[in-house]
């Protein structure tokens, strides 16, 4: 074994050791570590990718010398290694694109409470991308809503009680749906490590053996990660969670926590539960219909809204339908264009969401289209970050959104014909009521405004904020010009992923 | 379907009481009575768990008497499991408990209703505020 197959497992303890120390520390070096720590990670994790791409096979890794069904294991594929790359680059970016926000949102004596719940984040995405333990994956799952209760609740406003309230209380019944589901499948199959479970699945499906109990099982683990990941019908929490939260919360939020529950949920379904019985193809079937329904209603939502936050949000569960869509398609294209999707959606929506508080700023603080009318004068790189957010959301060629468009457009023609025009159909109508409510507000930042409103008075932004989105709008292109290599380790990376 | 009632029993109890704690944190306004409803919905799920790994006639999984054969004792994963999964509930409950607080020093009620409503009579306040600031500054 050599020295970079440890490197997973080194940036979960190291990220969460770093939240232990950070309690000691003060806001100002909570900030540095958590900064360096993330970089760390990015930096160990690229290591595992080369690793995992030269080999082009995934491998386990053991807890405690314990082997299987006995020990805790992650494991350890080309895919597993990209996401966590991508991760920590998103967060990194996010953070450094909301630095100046957190010092300003949240009291110099709990700012290192922020950089905790980060830390905490990072380590349960890092732990739900590589645990091949079920159980496992049920704590960090909690570990990973509680961190994102705290920093939805960090500005400390009643406005962020309320909308942290009705997030922990979707995302709780979301988490007891799962405990019950891994409860009975741990009572059919007796294994809570996931290859060993599918091992017995296969045999109890093969047999036709509890034919009930496993298709609850399917509905609950679906159901329940849909639900944490904001589906459609179980959205309602995300405008005002995402809508309100500190800029770096708020990116983080849309771009990683629910795309952790969604990875969590490709996991399960391609390692784990047979995909070839009734109930799996239907619950296939009904992921792809609610994903259709998001990508539509999701969007009408946000074109009713005013406040550029909460469209922004409501946004995001249309991009959720679209990842359902896909895996909905049933197809191994379907699964791929999701994956890139996750990346695709984090890289936009953490770029649009660090984009709107530079905007907003400079329009006396008001989030409404009269009000951010020429904002994109007053603030040159806000207004450039959002509309390359904006234009990438709608799927314009050489940005990352048009990638996304098109792999799921190519991945519906091997889907069966119903859901291949369904898919076309939702796609093209989605794409034109993207385009209705991002160019709208695009061309509200550059509607022509009289000298006076062109430039901001007393507005500083920050080099490091600048450098962030700067960041995001690079690897919006980078992602939407070198597609390829991305899309070509995601597949191979799913072909060794069960 | 009567006798396969009968034996499980306890798993039956622990999907009603999932239920109905389910429901409870779903439906309820009162923002203490949605913890308890969190409450009974894992304890039901620790039910569950604790009598799928019992075995009639067998003992706790602690070492006593010597006695080293595992068919003397029950199953001891689930303890495990549900001994984690009161740690994490507790720190749930914890942060709902937390939260509420939070809100009740803001809005002096549990009743989220009554919160959502005082929020959204404060924010047409707030939006009234701005609007009336920035009045002759927006571009027109």
């Amino acid at each position: 074994m050599s020295l970079v197959q440890n490197f997973p497992f080194f940036s979960i303890i190291l990220s969460m050791f770093c939240a232990i120390v950070s309690f000691a520390l003060s806001g100002k070096w909570a900030k540095r570590a958590h900064l360096a720590m993330t970089a760390a990670v990015l930096a160990l994790s690229a290591g595992v990718l080369g690793f995992t791409a030269a080999t082009g096979d995934s491998y386990t890794y053991m807890m405690g010398h314990y082997s299987a069904p006995w020990g805790n294991e992650i494991r350890i594929g080309p895919l597993e290694s990209a996401m966590a790359v991508c991760f920590s680059l998103l967060m990194l970016l996010s953070v450094l694109g909301g630095l100046a926000h957190i010092d300003r949102d949240i009291a110099p004596s709990k700012q290192n409470l922020f950089f905790i719940q980060l830390d905490l984040m990072l380590s349960a995405l890092l732990a739900l991308i590589y645990t091949n333990d079920l159980f496992t994956a049920y704590v960090f799952i909690e570990i990973c809503t509680i961190a994102a209760c705290g920093l939805i609740m960090a500005r400390r406003t009643g406005r962020v009680y309320v909308s942290a309230t009705r997030y922990m209380i979707m995302s709780l019944v979301g988490s007891g749906l799962f405990l019950i589901g891994l409860s009975l499948l741990y009572a059919v199959t007796g294994q809570l490590l996931m290859s060993p479970a599918e091992r017995a699945l296969a045999g109890l499906v093969s047999d036709s053996r509890f034919t009930l109990p496993l298709t609850v099982i399917i509905i609950l683990l679906v159901v329940s990660l849909g639900v944490k990941s904001g589906l459609y019908p179980f959205h309602t929490w995300i405008p005002d969670a995402y809508g309100y939260a500190t800029p770096a919360a708020s990116a983080v939020l849309s771009g990683l926590v629910s795309k952790g529950y969604i990875l969590l949920l490709i996991k399960l379904m391609v390692r784990v539960l047979p995909n070839d019985n009734q109930a799996a193809l239907n619950m296939m079937d009904v992921l792809f219909v609610l994903g259709v329904v998001g990508m539509l209603l999701g969007s009408v939502d946000a074109i009713r809204e005013n406040d550029v936050r909460r469209m922004t949000a409501f946004s995001s569960v249309a991009q959720i339908g679209y990842i359902y869509m896909g895996l909905g398609l049933g197809t191994d294209a379907g699964v791929t264009a999701a994956l890139f999707h996750v990346i695709s959606h984090g890289a936009m929506k953490a770029l649009l969401f660090l984009c709107i508080p530079g905007l907003t700023e400079v329009s006396g603080g008001r989030a409404d289209r009269e009000a951010l009318r020429g904002a994109g004068y007053r603030h040159r790189l806000a207004g450039l970050g959002f509309t390359v957010g904006a234009l990438s959301m709608i799927g314009m060629p050489l940005l990352t959104g048009f990638v996304s468009k098109y792999l799921f457009a190519a991945a519906a023609t091997s889907a069966v014909p119903g859901k291949m025009i369904a898919a076309w159909v939702a796609l093209a109508v989605s794409t034109t009521l993207n385009a209705v409510y991002f160019m709208r507000m695009v061309l509200v930042l550059y509607t022509s405004v009289d000298a006076s409103h062109r430039r901001a008075e007393d507005y500083h932004a920050s080099p490091v904020e600048n450098a962030g989105i700067a960041g995001l709008i690079a690897l919006n292109v980078a992602l939407g010009v070198a597609s390829p290599p991305v899309i070509e380790t995601l597949a191979r990376g799913l072909a060794v992923f069960g | 379907m009567g006798s396969s009632i009968l034996t499980n029993f306890e798993e039956i109890a622990s999907v009603l009481l999932f239920v109905i704690g389910m429901i409870d944190l779903l439906v309820q306004p009162n923002l203490v009575k949605k913890i308890i409803g969190l409450d009974i919905m894992d304890s039901a799920v620790y039910l569950f768990l604790a009598a799928k790994g019992y075995i009639a006639g067998r003992a706790a999984p602690i070492v006593t008497d010597g006695i080293l054969d595992a068919a003397h004792y029950i199953n001891p994963i689930p303890a495990g499991l549900v001994l984690t999964g009161i740690v994490v509930s507790v720190s749930v409950s914890a942060v709902m408990m937390a939260l509420t607080i939070c809100l009740y020093r803001e809005y002096h009620t549990l009743n989220l209703d009554e919160i959502m409503m005082l929020l959204r009579r404060r924010e047409a306040d707030e939006t009234l505020r701005l609007s009336g600031r920035n009045g002759e500054g927006t571009p027109s």
